[in-house]
């Protein structure tokens, strides 16, 4: 199982998201941002959390037009697997590889803590590992959270079951309650809560580590 | 010659930041403000036969993310 973690300038999770899935058993190769092409073989990409750019003129904006953005696009279009967190959620909306936008949090301040965070979904190679209701400790780390997408898109993400995790108490004003959602073919995730900072004894929580081995679970060449 | 380029969130999206502008200037005695919009203005210095196309093609492709982002475009000689 091959794992690629891109490396934007202001990315700050990327070495936490490699570590996350090199635990899980996966080889993890860095990709810089002025890349043009992926390595060969990747099962996976992940796009790790951070400022990248600066957070420049919007959040994930200016990392979205990157040349390893193109080839993350093209990987997707390909029906490859990928994973945003944070920073890296932002990108994948920036880029619209996942529907909707990401705002400047309700209450303007830069939230820093564990949150409850509820599964809504066990249908993807990313949640598989928990089961649908259940509530885990997740840390999120963002000023610009608060998850909005129009009513149709709402519609479509929940009709289509699409809503991988809501927050158990909403900190950002995302509509829904949304923490986390799936692409229409189920496989690529973007999320704000960081779960690579919850795969370790010595983070003081491992509710995260489920979900980097369902995905090595079902990466796993049969 | 130049562009201006004003990003606005869209109506029903809230801005939490002109909320706060608005909750300020009514802390202070501003009694007269019902609500608070802010956006962004981006000056473009463009190359003669630079066309107001050209710009929306820029707004469209990054200035603005129309998910959230209204934008309207100043042709300015």
């Amino acid at each position: 199982m091959k794992a690629a973690v891109v490396v934007f300038p202001g990315s700050n999770c990327d070495r936490d998201l490699a570590v996350a899935f090199e635990q899980a058993g996966f080889d993890v190769s860095m990709v810089w941002h002025k890349d043009d092409a992926l390595p060969e073989g990747m099962d996976i990409v992940g796009v790790p959390g951070g400022f990248s750019y600066g957070d420049y003129l919007r959040c994930g904006a200016i990392a979205a037009q990157s040349p390893i953005c193109k080839a993350v696009a093209a990987h997707t279009e390909r029906g490859g697997y990928a994973f945003g967190v944070c920073n890296g959620f932002q990108v994948l909306t920036e880029t619209g590889i996942l529907p909707g936008a990401l705002l400047r949090n309700a209450g303007l301040k830069y939230i820093c803590k564990t949150v409850g965070l509820k599964v809504e979904t066990s249908d993807s190679a990313f949640t598989e590992g928990y089961n649908a209701g259940d509530v885990i400790g997740i840390p999120i780390a963002h000023h610009d959270g608060n998850y909005f997408a129009d009513d149709e898109t709402l519609a479509a993400l929940r009709d289509q079951d699409r809503i991988a995790f809501t927050y158990a108490e909403n900190p950002n004003g995302s509509r829904d309650d949304i923490a986390g959602i799936l692409s229409e073919n189920r496989r690529v995730l973007g999320m704000m809560p960081h779960p690579e900072r919850a795969a370790d004894e010595g983070h003081g929580g491992t509710d995260g580590t489920a979900l980097f081995r369902a995905l090595a679970g079902v990466l796993t060449p049969a | 010659m130049k562009a201006r380029v004003h990003v606005m969130l869209k109506n029903g999206v809230l801005d939490p930041q002109g909320e706060a502008v608005r909750h300020a200037l009514g802390a202070m005695g501003f009694d007269k403000v019902e609500g608070v919009r802010q956006g962004k203005v981006i000056d473009l210095d463009l190359v003669d036969g630079a066309t107001e196309a050209d710009v929306t093609d820029m707004c469209e492709k990054l200035l603005a993310n129309t998910v959230i982002e209204s934008y309207s475009i100043e042709m300015q000689g």
